[in-house]
């Protein structure tokens, strides 16, 4: 058996892990996990990751979870171009610090944003304050701003003027609110461009195929109760 | 000018930053930051590190903030053991797997009961029981994961040797430690890997590192804690409102 990449495309870093294996042609399986039935918490997935999350990796005996770590051990293996993270020391702490950087503020923030605008209201039939809808959209904000003013600046991409995980971690992550319907790239020309540069680097099919469930996310069919009172803990506790 | 390390030793990754280079040998200048006198805000430092934030580093030209990245610079830049941050790809696949669980159920959560017992109330905020109680089942979560998934029959979280994952789990755990929380006792596992890990530091330099946290809540009886300074206080009042 090669290489398994248990995934659902609803997810962000599942996003990430797909977009880099498929453009670097790494050969793997593709197992899907249907986060929206309650996939992840089967007694089967379990022996792949008991802590019930994608995206997980199987590689023969090894299991890895974890996006960032998928990513780089991918990067390793499979020997992809430099420029996803570089040798050089300074290149590659630039990425080390990006990646650490997202996963408290974009990352959090734009799965709020998901979840508060679209996911709590029309799969789990439960409804939003609209002052908890702004705060949310609010602290979306402010962290895109520092993500111009302080990541990208003028810069083709995030660290450097190659892309880099940086930017595939941080463009799948921003695509979670457009598919809630949030116009995170207007009145953002900067930010809008970039998004242009990584798309053409990545190649416009495979980003918009691995974007088709993200973007579809608002037709999500509502969650019957038994699925919804399973998810709702685990639901809460994400995105604390 | 050589390396230059920005730190506040009250800080979790301030410290396992600290500790790393000073286990390692390796050569830098401390340059404290005050946290709460509102030397993190300051123009000073604002150009060191336009993300304001703590731990920094800065080597010649070059800035770096995020202690994961700091310390993975100073792994590869320096002549540091290999254990620490292995060449080995499954290894390292480790640490990093570890980090990413860390981000998500450690980093923030274990911070709190400092902010609820000390820092808070030095603002005139308290935290409703609630939430108190909210973060001391998340803490309890997070200790029963990190002990089944992470540490399991292993000498240290990733393996037989100590990592950079270590250190930033050691000292986000002190954290509460040093505000009352034992959440070593009744983990005996958990305890025998803090005395591995703290034994093979070193007790000197863990107490070099661990002092000014572990004297926090004498400081705090003894009014010896200065009044955070008023341009800290927007800083302060949005990280008390992210506690769940």
């Amino acid at each position: 058996m090669g290489l398994e990449l248990y995934l659902d495309l609803l997810s962000q870093p599942c996003r990430a892990v797909y977009i880099f294996a498929k453009r670097n042609g790494i050969p793997f399986e593709l197992r899907p996990v249907e986060l929206r039935k309650g996939q992840h918490l089967s007694d089967a997935f379990a022996q792949v990751n008991p802590l019930k999350k994608v995206p997980a990796l199987r590689d023969g005996d090894f299991t890895l979870t974890e996006s960032v770590a998928i990513l780089l051990y991918l990067n390793r293996k499979y020997k992809v171009p430099d420029h996803w993270y570089p040798q050089d020391l300074q290149a590659c702490a630039r990425v080390d610090e990006y990646l650490a950087w997202q996963h408290t503020t974009l990352r959090r923030n734009c799965l709020r944003a998901l979840w508060h605008k679209v996911m709590f209201p029309v799969f789990l039939g439960e409804p939003v304050s609209p002052e908890m809808l702004a705060a949310t959209l609010a602290e979306l904000d402010a962290t895109l701003q520092l993500l111009e003013d302080k990541f990208l600046q003028n810069k083709a991409f995030l660290t450097g003027p190659h892309i880099s995980l940086a930017d595939l971690i941080a463009i799948t992550e921003l695509m979670h609110p457009v598919g809630a319907g949030c116009q995170v790239f207007e009145g953002r020309p900067k930010l809008a461009a970039w998004r242009q540069r990584v798309e053409a680097a990545v190649g416009k099919d495979l980003f918009q195929e691995a974007h088709e469930v993200i973007l579809k996310a608002k037709d999500s069919p509502p969650a019957d109760l038994i699925i919804k009172q399973k998810l709702m803990p685990r639901v809460l506790a994400m995105i604390q | 000018m050589g390396l230059e390390l920005y730190l506040d030793l009250l800080s979790q990754p301030c410290r396992a930053v600290y500790i790393f280079a000073k286990k390692n040998g390796i050569p830098f200048e401390l340059r404290p930051v005050d946290i709460f006198r509102g030397q993190l805000v300051s123009k000073d430092f604002s150009q060191i590190n336009n993300l304001c934030k703590v731990p920094a580093l800065k080597d010649g030209d070059f800035i770096l903030s995020e202690s994961t990245a700091i310390l993975i610079y100073l792994s590869s830049k320096y002549p540091t053991a290999d254990h620490w941050y292995p060449s080995n790809l499954q290894a390292r696949a480790r640490i990093h797997e570890y980090l990413g669980w860390h981000a998500d159920c450690v980093r923030g959560t274990f911070g709190v009961p400092l902010w609820t017992q000390v820092l808070a109330p030095l603002i005139g905020v308290h935290l409703p029981e609630e939430k108190v109680q909210r973060n001391r089942a998340a803490m309890d979560r997070a200790l029963q994961e990190l002990e089944d998934k992470f540490l399991r029959d292993q000498a240290f979280l990733t393996g037989q040797h100590v990592t950079l994952a270590d250190l930033m789990a050691l000292e986000e755990l002190i954290q509460p430690v040093a505000v009352g929380f034992d959440l070593f006792e009744g983990r005996p596992k958990l305890t025998a890997w803090r005395e591995r890990l703290e034994a093979f530091l070193g007790m000197d330099l863990c107490q070099e590192t661990h002092g000014l946290i572990l004297n926090i809540l004498e400081q705090a009886a003894n009014k010896k804690i200065p009044d955070p300074a008023p341009e800290v206080y927007p800083y302060m009042l949005l990280r008390i409102s992210r506690i769940p």
